[in-house]
């Protein structure tokens, strides 16, 4: 029969798996070992600078055992959005790392890289040709935009991962890549029925995440053949139930019918749920439609400035009940004394926010209950052009806030209690996510360079 | 009456990318999940009430596989932004802890 086995390692390389697990998982004698490696749910910060979720270490580990699993058995390791955001350097850290463990395990492998990053004349071109179109809920695009940006990265389908597999990489380190994507270029090389093959890969790529009880990132494994799929966890703590496996479209997803891929839209409207056995689940009827236009999505961070903050609590009840207004009059002072000091011009370069813990902290703007209780944190958040502008106005801030009167006490009071000195933290540059938008590439490779080395 | 934490085995919210945010309430089960379902108790007109939004950016969607009702929004800020209030979309959700279930 034909059917491709798969390994997925974890949810996101660097958070770690069973060591016991991928043993098992390798028992099963997978065709390869997938995984994921990125992710925009901490933010765009990671696109913006180039840093990574986790620590080298982190990264080193989880690849030393996927990358010794795989060669001990002569099966393609597949990586995609390389140290979380898949930029060229991040695709460039993981390929350190790999040399390095290479280096000291001695294996010998055919490496490709594929890199994601765009070329910003590229992307003008497509915008100026109106093949660049905004997705649900999109900022405005024009080339403004594309200029101001770090980093714009495109997420590629299962193409560049076909093509470096056939020409015979046995490890492949990509940039942003659909999540899917990863799971289901080969099998799809491989002619399984392309519905079942990125159902799969749907469930695959968040590694345990589709378990009854998730304790704790782990390995899956998946049988996909072109009726059916059959997942079934190797960690033995693990289970599968229908419902589990079902519940897992709806993770990240505006809709847990739909899964727009760039070569086409998977529905899973007509899936079918099966228990195998207490632990393993058998998928079947999801549909496959190929979109008329192939397209990639684009992701694009841009400098949102640079942040210094204070944060304080309030204990004082007689300040607590005209909370709102003590606070708004204490902004108005700071905004004076800051223009006092810096001159009205500084207006422009910067802006204070303030955010009230135990009052709308979490929710912000969606919040209806803004009551609250016997103490309240504040924080606040100035944004400015420079680190060495945002460092002095929140002096300025500071002082005004922790002396701020209520007239219902005589003399200097201290109104908020600050738990560090200096009360101020430098948090560095701060991003924005500027893009949510696809292009339409000529050729589902052509936004992509796939490089090869022996290592 | 029972609240709908008490039906469920999770109410979550969670960012369906940067630009939209996502809620999963998912019942133990299924008749339980039918009967919210076919009361429509969780509506556009309630959540947008709830949530101090327009009813018109509300999308719901009833996931009989599961035995879940997914919500659907527009975040109010982009995640990370400098104006956002929680970069994975993960605390957004109390609101809908203590609805009343018939």
């Amino acid at each position: 029969m034909n059917e491709i086995r798969v390994l997925s390692a974890t949810g996101i390389l660097g958070s770690g798996f069973r060591e016991d697990s991928l043993k098992r998982g390798m028992a099963l004698r997978p065709d390869f070992i997938g995984a994921d490696s990125g992710s925009t749910d901490p933010g765009p910060y990671y696109l913006g600078s180039g840093e990574r979720l986790f620590s080298d270490s982190a990264y080193k580990r989880d690849l030393r055992l996927i990358l010794l699993a795989a060669r001990a058995a002569k099966i393609p390791a597949i990586i995609g959005s390389a140290c979380t955001a898949g930029t060229d350097g991040q695709v460039q850290l993981l390929v350190r790392i790999a040399c390095e463990i290479a280096r000291e395990e001695k294996l010998n492998f055919k490496l490709a890289t594929i890199r994601s990053e765009q070329n910003k004349d590229y992307l003008k071109h497509k915008l100026r040709e109106g093949r660049i179109r905004p997705l649900a809920n999109a900022p405005k695009l024009d080339e403004a935009v594309i200029d101001r940006s770090a980093h714009i990265v495109g997420m590629c389908g299962i193409e560049p991962f076909v093509e470096a597999l056939q020409n015979g990489a046995d490890v492949v380190l990509a940039g942003r890549s659909s999540d899917t994507s990863i799971f289901s270029a080969l099998p799809v090389m491989r002619g399984i029925n392309p519905a079942t093959v990125w159902h799969a890969a749907k469930i695959l790529e968040c590694g345990a995440a589709c378990v009854v009880l998730r304790k704790y990132p782990d390995c899956m494994f998946a049988t996909v053949r072109n009726d059916s799929f059959i997942i079934e966890p190797p960690n033995p703590e693990y289970r599968c139930d229908p419902a589990s496996v079902a519940s897992h479209n709806l993770y990240e997803n505006s809709t847990p019918y739909e899964l727009v891929e760039p070569s086409g839209v998977l529905n899973t409207f007509s899936a079918k749920y099966e228990a195998l056995s207490d632990r393993a689940v058998k998928v079947s009827g999801s549909t496959f439609a190929r979109s008329a236009r192939y397209t990639i999505k684009l992701e694009g961070a841009e400098l949102a400035g640079y942040q210094s903050l204070i944060i304080g609590a309030v204990r004082d009840p007689i300040i607590l009940r005209q909370f709102d207004s003590w606070l708004e009059g204490l902004v108005r002072a700071a905004k004076d004394r800051i223009a006092a000091v810096f001159g009205a011009d500084v207006e422009p370069q910067y802006r204070l926010d303030v955010r009230v813990f135990g009052k709308n902290a979490a929710m912000g703007p969606l919040e209806s209950d803004t009551s609250i209780g016997h103490e309240v944190g504040v924080l606040f958040q100035v944004t400015a052009d420079t680190q060495e502008l945002a460092a002095g106005l929140i002096k300025s801030v500071s002082h005004i806030a922790v002396h701020y009167p209520v007239p219902e006490w005589t003399g200097l009071i201290t109104s908020i209690a600050y738990p560090y000195s200096p009360a101020e933290l430098h948090r560095g540059a701060t991003y924005r996510f500027n893009m949510n938008h696809v292009v339409e590439p000529a050729t589902p490779l052509e936004m992509f360079h796939i490089d090869y080395q022996n290592v | 009456m029972r609240k709908l934490w008490e039906v469920t085995k999770l109410i979550r919210s969670k960012n369906s990318g940067p630009f939209e945010l996502t809620f999963d309430v998912i019942f133990k089960d299924h008749a339980t999940y039918e009967k919210v379902r076919d009361a429509k108790l969780i509506n556009a007109q309630w959540f947008a009430k709830t949530y101090r939004l327009q009813p018109e950016v509300v999308s719901i969607i009833n996931y009989d596989a599961a035995s879940a009702i997914k919500i659907t929004i527009p975040r109010p800020a982009i995640s990370g932004d400098v104006d956002d209030t929680d970069v994975f979309g993960g605390q957004q959700y109390g609101p809908l802890v203590d609805l009343e279930v018939p």
